[in-house]
């Protein structure tokens, strides 16, 4: 009686098994993108994903997996898309010239400190001598009389690239010291470390930290623009030099001014059409055409 | 000094340092209690994650847990029982042997981030399994047979070489005795160590972010069809589980409450072992009642 | 007739049947996990040595060198592998003891009631995220230790902290299950003589528990040897020889962690962090063969 009762049930299990698989089959095929890459840029992302009016055609997956593994992979041509803080050109072991670039959102990057510091302006010089190691008390920058923790950012990643190549002169490297690969680790090693200084990506700035003026400038999206406030970075979507219709239709659709004026703008991102001035990846800036 | 007086000593010195430690292991408990439990609401546990705004909730990693728990499971119970099964009762004592215990050893003691790559190059990419579940579940098999070997051979010897020879004596094949004496007897044994590393998988992170992925596309409820691509029951979909949402929440969430968000999936996360363990501890304790019947 | 039960008795039995399924079934799986080590122990060696025949790196200056900086093609290990030690070995020597104290404590001391408790409740910790663990050490552990000792609070301390934290439950779990395999007999042989409860854990329970014991110092260890989200939050990750324990430093599973997003599969610097991870695994190795050898000895 068991056994019967028992074969009867994996009979309909496999029966119904089948049949989903039949019905599976019969529905419309759908494209799959998929967007391996960028942590920092995973979360925007996935909302502009959450609001693609195309979503019956196309499966788009958003991961993560750092810069340096969304350009390996999209040059291997194991994913469609490769979400990059950095441009490819910067990135060992990449052959930019194979790769086409889909700038999406410009982010800026603010130093920051921790809150009980009192220290709220810094001067590119200090801050360069700061990441060097030249500076290594509060005192000599105008802070109250305690050690200045650097807390670095991961060797290769995107905001470490952008930071030093704006901060740093060519040829000078920064201190070995602390280093953390995500901004909310960093946000929170500042918070709770008295001393500490870092920097992260403006959209992660929120009030458990200090962001820092440069020069007197304040980081705002309209200094950012105008570089009025040198420190940003581009957002990339790397694809192959021939990308799929599906794949060129999304990016298209992050680019468009729909999402870029709400998502883009909701995620403390800087739109991209805002931009007055660009930037090449040797750090050129000049004004946008 | 006298014996007595030295075993008294020796008393308060080990249920002195058991009440530290007890007492450490409580302070933790109540601390991610006691961070968490205020941030959980049902609104949190049936609503889906937010990218950027407050107020997510984390229905469906908590869903992804445990299906991959399962599917985890499913995959490597029969292999490591199996495994066990080999060890404690085929096995010869020679080189061959304590060689496939070394190996097995070795496997425990992989960074979980190497077997997350590894199965990122073998599975994800090789197989074309794409980040799925399955790739996730495959990844977290490497992880879990170790664990799972040891215990389930630990509890097959602790049965008394006495049971097997009755079998033995009956006329019983090996394989007989296994499976209606020794297995039976073992079973609580093999349970706690199933409970055990469920537990362990269910808490890891590393290995799985580049396996089943850090996101969670929209899913199903209602569609029960597996091989449907937005079934909640398709092994082939990508799903970020609760302990890699909690990593990914902390290292690069852009949530203004991304500290909630966390400690009440770490809150969340600790009640359901607990409620897996009792669970699970229930089941056992059934099974071993009809058996004695 | 004559035919079919001549057929019977000297064909293979029902029962032999069944051992021959039993035995097939068996042996696959642990062909398949003997299969599934070789494969990533060629995976991983295929790997870690690709920095020193495709780059023509040299070994000695990866095991030797203090310098880290992939930006400029240094490789050397050495910092990274100190730390790992040094933090596993200061977890693990803390948590042992501790983790013996307890499991002699719920096994052979406190009532049954109290063991029914406890032991759901060590096995809720093994399931604890590392993450959770990383977060508390970074608002709990290293604000405490900056206070303490001063510094940064960042540092080997604080990831052994950590650890300890994490392994502990790990190791007493392992460590009562390996009590209780002691028969009750040798407890009541050893009562009978007239020993005192302390005298039969020291003499009878710990020297026939041995060798478990021993496995389960192995299981928490290696458990924290590989541990990278969680030490990767508090120990630094400052790629230079550490000098003291409030030091702050990389461990080999944090450097892995933090570098391999980062960077592109088949570089130098890619190929650098797969030497890594095969250190590990032959530390690991290491590690397995010393304590078997030390068991063994023991237990003759």
């Amino acid at each position: 009686m068991k056994k019967i009762i028992l074969s009867v049930g994996i009979a309909v299990i496999i029966a119904g098994l089948g049949a989903g698989w039949v019905v599976a089959k019969k529905q419309p095929p759908q494209e799959k993108v998929t967007i391996v890459g960028s942590t920092a840029l995973q979360p925007l992302t996935e909302a502009v994903v959450g609001k693609y009016p195309n979503s019956n055609h196309t499966s788009i997956t958003v991961q993560g997996g750092g810069s340096g593994t969304g350009l390996s992979q999209v040059q291997a041509g194991a994913v469609d898309i490769g979400a990059s803080d950095i441009f490819a050109e910067q990135q060992d072991g990449i052959t930019a010239a194979n790769l086409k670039d889909h700038i999406v959102a410009v982010s800026g990057i603010v130093p920051v400190v921790n809150k009980r510091l009192g220290v709220d302006n810094l001067t590119m010089n200090q801050l360069r001598q700061i990441f060097t190691g030249q500076v290594t008390n509060w005192r000599e920058v105008g802070g109250p009389n305690l050690p200045i923790t650097v807390i670095n950012r991961a060797n290769g990643s995107g905001t470490r690239v952008a930071f030093e190549q704006t901060v740093l002169k060519p040829g000078t490297h920064s201190v070995n010291a602390q280093e953390q690969d995500s901004n909310g680790t960093v946000k929170e090693i500042v918070k709770n470390t008295p001393g500490a200084i870092s920097y992260i990506s403006s959209a992660y700035l929120n009030r458990d930290v200090q962001p820092v003026k440069l020069d007197g400038v304040r980081l705002s999206t309209a200094n950012i623009t105008t570089n009025k406030w040198p420190l940003w970075s581009y957002e990339h979507l790397y694809t192959k030099k021939r990308p799929r219709l599906a794949t060129q239709n999304f990016i298209n659709f992050m680019q468009s001014k729909k999402v870029q004026n709400s998502l883009v703008e909701d995620a403390n991102y800087v739109n991209i059409h805002d931009m007055k001035v660009e930037r090449t990846a040797d750090g050129q800036v000049s004004e946008r055409k | 000094m006298r014996p007595e007086k030295i075993d008294r000593i020796a008393t308060i010195v080990i249920l002195g340092l058991t009440g530290v430690v007890g007492l450490l292991i409580i302070s933790l408990l109540v601390y991610i209690l006691a961070t968490g439990l205020p941030n959980i609401s049902w609104h949190f546990l049936t609503s889906s994650a937010e990218a950027f705004k407050s107020e997510g909730g984390i229905r469906d990693q908590l869903f992804n847990s445990l299906y991959l728990v399962v599917i985890t499971m499913i995959v490597s119970v029969p292999l490591a029982l199996c495994a066990a099964i080999y060890l404690s009762e085929y096995a010869p004592a020679n080189r061959l042997t304590s060689l496939l215990r070394l190996a097995i050893e070795v496997l425990s003691s992989l960074p979980s981030v190497v077997v997350g790559l590894f199965g990122y190059l073998v599975f994800v990419l090789k197989f074309g399994m794409d980040f799925s579940l399955l790739a996730g579940a495959l990844a977290l098999t490497i992880l879990n047979l170790p664990i799972l070997t040891r215990s389930c051979e630990d509890a097959l010897q602790q049965v008394p070489y006495l049971q097997r020879q009755a079998g033995l004596g009956l006329g019983m094949s090996k394989w007989r005795i296994v499976t209606k004496i020794v297995l039976p007897a073992a079973l609580p044994g093999i349970i706690t160590g199933i409970i055990l590393s469920a537990g362990r998988i269910f808490g890891e992170a590393a290995a799985l972010i580049y396996t089943a992925g850090q996101s969670s596309p929209a899913i199903d409820y209602s569609d029960w069809n597996p091989f449907s691509p937005t079934s909640f029951l398709n092994p082939m979909r990508p799903a970020e589980t609760l302990a890699v949402h909690i990593w990914k929440v902390n290292s690069e969430g852009l949530v203004p409450d991304a500290r909630a968000v966390s400690n009440g999936s770490a809150a969340v996360l600790v009640i359901t072992i607990l409620l897996f363990n009792l669970l699970a501890r229930y089941v056992g304790h059934l099974i071993k009642r009809r058996l004695v019947k | 007739m004559m035919d079919k039960l001549k057929k019977q008795l000297l064909g293979p039995s029902a029962e032999s049947k069944q051992e021959l399924l039993g035995k097939l079934v068996s042996y696959i799986a642990i062909i398949v996990i003997g299969g599934l080590v070789g494969t990533i122990l060629v995976f991983l060696t295929i790997k870690g040595v690709a920095l020193f025949n495709n780059d023509h790196f040299s070994l000695w200056q990866f095991l030797s060198g203090v310098n880290w900086q992939p930006s400029h093609h240094l490789y050397g290990a050495l910092p990274m592998i100190a730390a790992s030690f040094g933090v596993t070995v200061l977890a693990g020597m803390v948590a042992l003891p501790l983790a013996l104290v307890v499991a002699l404590a719920l096994t052979e001391m406190l009532s049954k009631k109290i063991n029914q408790f406890c032991q759901p409740l060590i096995e809720l910790l093994v399931g604890i995220p590392s993450v959770v663990y990383g977060y508390i050490g970074l608002t709990v552990v290293v604000p405490n230790l900056r206070q303490l000792f001063g510094g940064t609070g960042f540092g080997l301390l604080a990831a052994a902290c950590v650890l300890f934290l994490m392994i502990l439950p790990t190791m007493t779990s392992m460590t009562i299950d390996s009590l209780r395999a002691v028969p009750k007999q040798y407890r009541m042989a050893s009562t009978g003589l007239g020993a005192t409860r302390w005298q039969t854990i020291i003499r009878v329970i710990i020297p026939s528990a041995r060798s478990d014991i021993f496995t389960a110092m192995v299981f928490g260890m290696s458990r924290a040897f590989g541990e990278a989200l969680a030490v990767q939050m508090v120990v630094g990750n400052t790629t230079i020889m550490p000098k003291g324990l409030m030091d702050s430093a990389a461990t080999l599973t944090s450097v892995i962690t933090t570098g391999i997003g980062n960077t592109v599969m088949g570089t130098p610097s890619n190929n650098a962090l797969w030497s890594l991870a095969l250190i590990l695994l032959i530390m690991s190795l290491a590690f397995n063969l010393l304590i078997r050898v030390v068991s063994r000895k023991g237990a003759r």
